[in-house]
């Protein structure tokens, strides 16, 4: 046995009609709620928001955001770059546990996988809406149109656009799969013909035959072996971006596993930030344990530890390379108009995440979700100093200009939150947020105690 | 001896191991169009059932071949034959540049061909089987674990088959509509 004792990846006596019956009950039979019609509520007025920015920017252009030469990118990218990253750490969940047989995976891949695909579908609206002019959005699809103009291959925008494609439409697949047999359980238990047909159409009718198993079981450890590289060879994309340009701060070779690090990051305090609440209001105390929470906060800390390790070879490599523009470049992120964006990633993401050093701390949710809000709001701030730094001092003086973001700057990062929180919020009520078919099987392997 | 009034006989055991018994107990009595149903994967099962046949893998083989290969030779047609641009006199064929697509298409076509074969090897979507017809079947998705021996097994017998599994603890049991 294993010397150290953990926390159970599930307490409380179950059986494997018992975690069916209490994870659909959330979706069919418990009332709405007022907590959720509130957050509801404000999440749909956020949502609002950014339909009338995206409206106002379709009339007036990218101009209502405060982007002028020399900053042409800021506040769109920086939102994008923090939402794709937060998606990597639900597939980074959901298929590297899986191939590295974590049973604790279980309760956290659902609800991590949804995360995913709500976050990378609200990071693509910002490349496309920066486009300047959106509705030509397709002429970076190769097709053979009447131009006879073809993508510029060579080019990591367009790089991007199918790392972009290909990640969402994966990530959708990978959880839509996921949920078969689980929409099929709620197809059974459902009593209302509407309910019925709703999780009966969407179940495909799933039977669960023993051949059909088989065929999903490879099919789910394929997509899973193929989802780890693809989350590796995404953000490495979006870092490419960036380290293809020859800007000083952003022509670094250390950005691809720079970048997957702080996706990782970002992303696992997303993962505490959702999992959390969910687990108090929804009384999921049995299947998000201690145990996940911890290991969690040990996976956020690693990944922030990585982080930390890249800015000070940022740092580093500067002064090591003796390039008078990126040596000035780095002194002017310590002291210079930005400088308080530099130090408050600086205590975000290195400073307040040694608290998790402590066995207490992790064990405290108060001080676990204030963390990972510290984190998320660090990483946002990284992403904008990283884009902002290395364009507001040109390499002629007469360039030199500051960025101020308008009231759509805010509003559209406002609003992107709010629809994030949307989906998940109907997800929560429309889908099971735990995957039911993977907690029998977790509570079968476990066998006596839980039999 | 296929009898047309009835798509099978459905019995339910208590346990995976049960289900797993059964099904071993039933090849050896030389019944052939046997089918499982469980609420979680069961190892071995669908090895007890009879030869598998699993070509998911194959199919995402393919497809990640398809996907590579194909943006690749996309790319080529249209950087060396379609469009040629001189940029800072690189080659036009600029092979490194031209894998990053290449592998984002090799991963897409890969999940999608398995998505798409795994379904269709499954024969998914079907919204209407006779199954759905017994009420009990509902607990397969639960903590129900169901054998059903076809109608159209040449064996097919449904006293028969209740006779010859009465030793091994059977819970439910009926003849499915067809």
């Amino acid at each position: 046995m294993n010397a150290v004792v953990r926390p159970p990846v599930l307490c409380g006596q179950h059986s494997v009609a018992s975690v069916t019956d209490q994870v659909s009950r959330i979706v069919l039979d418990r009332p709405t709620g007022r907590v959720w019609l509130l957050a509801f509520a404000l999440a749909f007025a956020f949502t609002g928001l950014l339909a009338v920015g995206i409206g106002c920017l379709l009339i007036e252009g990218v101009g209502i955001w405060g982007l002028d030469i020399p900053v042409a990118w800021a506040f769109a990218i920086a939102d994008y770059v923090w939402w794709i990253a937060i998606g990597m750490a639900g597939t980074f969940i959901s298929a590297a546990l899986y191939l590295t047989r974590q049973d604790w995976r279980t309760s956290l891949n659902r609800y991590a996988e949804a995360m995913t695909v709500f976050a990378v579908s609200v990071s693509g609206i910002f490349p496309i809406l920066h486009l300047g002019r959106p509705w030509f959005f397709y002429w970076l699809a190769p097709y053979p149109s009447r131009m006879g103009v073809w993508p510029q291959w060579r080019s990591s925008l367009v790089w991007d656009f199918f790392a972009i494609l290909a990640y969402l439409i994966v990530s959708i697949v990978y959880f839509y799969v996921g949920l078969i047999p689980d929409l099929a359980s709620l197809r059974d238990r459902a009593v209302t013909r509407g309910k019925q047909v709703f999780y009966g159409l969407l179940a495909l009718g799933w039977r669960g035959e023993a051949r059909h198993w088989q065929r999903f079981e490879t099919l789910s450890l394929l997509l899973a072996g193929l989802a780890v590289p693809l989350v590796f060879s995404v953000h490495s994309m979006v870092a490419l971006d960036f380290s293809e340009a020859i800007l000083p701060g952003w022509h670094e070779s250390i950005f691809p596993p720079f970048f997957v690090a702080g996706a990782l990051f970002s992303g696992f305090a997303m993962v505490l930030v959702l999992g959390i609440p969910l687990r108090h209001w929804f009384g999921l105390e049995d299947f998000i344990t201690e145990r996940h929470l911890t290991n969690m906060a040990k996976m956020m800390l690693a990944a922030g530890l990585f982080v930390d390790y890249s800015y000070v070879w940022e740092i580093f490599s500067a002064f090591y390379g003796m390039d008078r523009y990126d040596v000035t470049m780095t002194v002017n992120r310590f002291v210079g108009a930005y400088a308080w964006v530099f130090w408050t990633t600086i205590f975000c993401n290195v400073l307040t995440i040694q608290l998790l050093w402590s066995p207490r701390v992790r064990r405290n949710h108060l001080a676990l979700f204030g963390i990972s809000v510290v984190v998320l709001i660090g990483m946002w701030f990284e992403r904008f100093l990283l884009i902002v730094s290395s364009l507001y001092r040109d390499f002629l003086p007469a360039r030199w200009g500051m960025f101020y973001p308008t009231f759509w700057d805010l509003a559209f990062l406002a609003g992107s939150i709010g629809l994030f929180f949307l989906l998940f919020l109907l997800f929560v009520r429309l889908l099971p947020m735990l995957s039911m078919f993977e907690l029998r099987k977790l509570v079968h392997k476990l066998g006596g105690q839980h039999g | 001896m296929t009898d047309a009034a009835s798509h099978g006989y459905l019995v339910e055991f208590a346990s995976a191991e049960g289900l797993l018994e059964a099904v071993r107990y039933m090849r050896t009595a030389g019944y052939t169009r046997l089918e499982a149903y469980t609420p979680f994967p069961v190892e071995g099962l669908a090895d007890a059932l009879g030869p598998p046949r699993n070509r998911v893998p194959l199919l995402m083989l393919l497809g990640g071949l398809l996907g590579g290969v194909g943006t690749l030779a996309m790319e080529y047609y249209a950087d060396v034959i379609a469009y040629p641009l001189d940029i800072g006199g690189r080659p036009n064929a600029s092979w490194p540049a031209f894998i990053p697509p290449a592998l984002e298409m090799t991963v897409l076509f890969a999940a999608l061909f398995g998505v798409v074969g795994m379904l269709w090897a499954n024969g998914l979507p079907r919204l209407y089987h006779p199954l759905f017809n017994v009420d009990r079947f509902a607990a397969a998705s639960r903590d129900g674990f169901f054998l059903l021996v076809r109608a159209d097994d040449p064996q097919y017998d449904a006293v028969r088959v209740t006779h010859d599994l009465a030793g091994l603890a059977p819970g439910w049991a009926g003849e499915v509509p067809p």
